[in-house]
């Protein structure tokens, strides 16, 4: 059992943070959920593209460098650390590359993935409807065959950045009399600004407009935009999902730099007593969420697939930030209150952590059945 | 990096757990509580016989030398097990016995069992005084060699005798390590709270399996579920921060490691006992064993607070 490094994950280390040190901006850009951000982040990531660092633990085929998991862990931890902007591609990198890593082609990944890598084609996830939120299984929105591909319809809601974005993808019910909800869904990639997509922006809850619900009519996918086998759609998006939940999607980095912040702010603001345990705990909590996940990454790297294990992080890291948020705004009083500021910013979307990604009573139901071995009950 | 236990550190586990298990514990923990010492004398041979105070000692004291992790991971077990006896207190005892003079003394029979140690700050209670062959004072002026102990003081763990320790005795070293005997302690407190946390939460989710209310097992309720889903990701949380703490030994991650490890235990000690219902809160059920333990390991060594304290101060922090 070590911690240590290897010297060549040293070296990486050291040219990740030499690289940021050069490029990241020294004015943050403005948030990734408004059309301008948007556009500023795209451009980030084309410009962490060009000296691929935008996807680094990918084939060097699609523009990654083939760094593996830990030296993931170890870029973005030097990412965060560096006050690097927030990641608009992270959709499509955490969620739908992998997918297409586990279940898609050779050709779709050979189109897909490269200019996912660049920022080009900025990417939505299309899973959520008005009636299919915790029970996304009961989703209605159809796909229909149609010659050389498929027919959408029906509607999306809670897509992430989809007023922006390029392309979205997601699960449609492909047969109607499957004996089980889950299964007879297809699992399809679609475009945008395609004829009969209608995007309509739904202000958040900071008023940023980039979320959105998305009304399907007609709307054409040829067969190449399939993932995996037609009706297989449940199993080939579930293989994946726990990327979303576990490190792909909020890697330790962001925790340990957002605790070493609230750290800085705390001694700035004096080092107030009432607050020292709250501060305390968010440290604590980061190098928790470190270690934790080192050792998940040793196990995957042993060979051990990744499972439920990923609901002890999303309800962990989900929870986490909140309080980390919290305790800054407590420690600026007044200050916190304004809208603008990084902190109200960042407490105000953790105040979102416990909902998406599947819910924490969702996950604490998994936690329980699936680690614990309690038995299933009404859901 | 390869931050996960080897298989010589597991199957070291598995071999402590296999034996505390035939070992009957919970009746040990009672016989010790009425102050009856037999039963636990014969446990603390054959913890010592399997290595465990050894690992806290140089080779050239007849020890393994000293491996913390090694010693985090029989802790972890002691504490599922619900040892009972001044198992921190001999170890810590072992870290503070540098001086050759006094080691070469002292610390082979640690090593060996044949010692039981206890140690405190002058003024404050020692653990197990009564049982302890070995008692040491830390004063102002060094460790001293404590003459004898005065009258057995109950704790709420009906298993940790509180003794104060007498006044004098042999000054034993002027200058005794004691930043790094703290490490050790709190790094096996958090190590055997980790292990009571882990026993409260298997023992309540075989419980809630078991025991039916209205026509179904308990454990099919989502609220109950939810209460155990939360101790589980305390206890996984907690975990690596105790090993983390154990390969550096810095004063700040044994203390992190402390707190996450305490609350964890305490809190699913909450958790067990309100799953359990009326008899959770009865003497009689072992579950009571562990209970009270979490509590007092809250406590020892370094409260939350004072913990939290290193945390926030410490020039030695590196995350
Ligand atoms: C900021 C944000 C971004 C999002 N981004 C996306 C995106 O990009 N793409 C996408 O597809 N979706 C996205 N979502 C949607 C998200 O996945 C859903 O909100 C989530 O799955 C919960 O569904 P719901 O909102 O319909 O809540 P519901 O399922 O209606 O749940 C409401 C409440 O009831 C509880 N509940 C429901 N069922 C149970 C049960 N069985 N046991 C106990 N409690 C239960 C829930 O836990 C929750 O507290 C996003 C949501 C947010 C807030």
């Amino acid at each position: 059992m070590d911690l240590a490094f290897a010297p060549q994950d040293e070296a990486f280390r050291a040219e990740a943070r030499a690289w940021l040190e050069a490029h990241v901006p020294a004015v943050p850009l403005p948030s990734l959920e408004t059309e301008e951000g948007f556009a500023a982040h795209r451009a980030w990531e084309a410009e962490l593209a060009a000296d691929r660092w935008s996807v680094v633990n990918w084939p060097a085929a699609y523009g990654g460098r083939d760094a593996g998991l830990l030296r993931w862990l170890v870029f973005e931890e030097e990412y965060y650390a560096a006050g690097a902007p927030g990641r608009v591609g992270q959709n499509g990198i955490s969620l739908l590359a992998p997918t297409l890593f586990d279940h898609g082609t050779e050709e779709q990944r050979a189109r897909v993935l490269p200019p996912m890598a660049r920022g080009e084609v900025i990417w939505a996830q299309a899973w959520s409807e008005p009636e299919a939120g915790s029970d996304l299984a009961s989703l209605r929105s159809k796909a229909v065959r149609a010659p050389g591909g498929w027919r959408l319809s029906g509607q999306k809601t809670w897509s992430s950045r989809a007023a922006f974005a390029d392309r979205a993808f997601g699960l449609f019910r492909s047969e109607s009399r499957a004996p089980k909800p889950h299964q007879g869904l297809t699992y399809l990639m679609f475009d945008l600004r395609a004829p009969g997509v209608t995007v309509r922006p739904i202000a958040r809850l900071d008023g940023k407009p980039a979320f959105a619900e998305l009304f399907l009519d007609e709307v054409f996918v040829p067969d190449e935009d399939v993932i995996g086998e037609p009706g297989q759609g449940w199993r080939v998006a579930m293989a994946t999902a726990g990327n979303e939940r576990g490190l792909m999607l909020r890697s330790p980095g962001r925790f340990l730099a957002g605790a070493d912040r609230l750290f800085r702010l705390w001694r700035a603001e004096g080092s107030p007593q009432d607050t020292e345990d709250r501060v305390a705990d968010a440290l604590i909590g980061a190098r928790a969420y470190q270690l934790f996940t080192y050792a998940a990454a040793s196990r995957f790297l042993d060979g051990a697939l990744l499972g439920p294990e990923s609901s002890l992080n999303k309800v962990f890291w989900s929870e986490y930030d909140i309080a980390l948020s919290e305790t800054a705004l407590d420690l600026l009083g007044a200050q916190g209150e304004a809208a603008d500021t990084d902190w109200s910013q960042r407490y105000v979307f953790a105040l979102a952590g416990p909902i998406y990604a599947g819910t924490n009573e969702i996950q604490r139901d998994i936690i329980a059945e699936r680690l614990l071995g309690l038995p299933k009950g009404r859901r | 990096m390869r931050f996960l236990l080897d298989a010589e550190q597991r199957a070291f586990a598995d071999s402590l757990d296999a034996m505390l298990t035939a070992a009957d514990t919970p009746s040990v923990v009672r016989d010790w509580s009425r102050g009856e010492q037999a039963s636990g004398r014969a446990l603390w041979s054959r913890i010592a016989e399997a290595g465990v105070f050894a690992l806290a000692v140089p080779e050239v004291y007849e020890g393994l030398g000293r491996r913390p992790v090694e010693l985090a991971v029989a802790f972890v077990e002691l504490g599922r097990h619900a040892v009972p006896g001044p198992l921190v207190e001999t170890v810590t005892a072992a870290a503070l016995l540098t001086e050759p003079g006094p080691a070469k003394r002292l610390l082979p029979a640690l090593a060996s069992g044949e010692a039981m140690a206890t140690v405190a700050p002058s003024g404050s209670y020692a653990l197990d005084g009564d049982a302890a062959t070995t008692r040491l004072a830390l004063t102002s002026d060094g460790l001293r060699l404590a003459p004898g102990h005065g009258p057995v003081r109950r704790c709420l763990d009906p298993a940790r005798r509180l003794t104060p320790l007498t006044p004098g005795g042999e000054l034993l070293v002027p200058h005794p390590p004691v930043a790094h005997a703290l490490t050790t302690a709190r790094l096996t407190t958090a190590a055997q709270a980790l292990g009571v946390g882990l026993a409260l939460l298997d023992r309540t989710v075989a419980y809630v399996k078991q025991r039916s209310q209205f026509g179904v097992p308990i454990g099919s309720f989502q609220a109950v579920k939810h209460r155990l889903a939360d101790a589980k990701i305390a206890l996984e949380f907690a975990r690596p921060l105790v090993f983390g703490a154990a390969l550096s030994m810095s004063p700040a991650e044994v203390a992190a490691a402390k707190v996450a490890a305490c609350e964890a235990a305490y809190a699913t000690a909450r958790t067990a006992l309100q799953l359990h219902g009326a008899i959770g809160y009865t003497a009689e059920y072992d579950l009571s064993l562990w209970l009270t333990k979490a509590r007092a390991l809250r406590s020892a060594w370094g409260s939350p607070r004072e913990c939290r304290n290193v945390v926030v101060s410490a020039r030695d922090r590196r995350w």
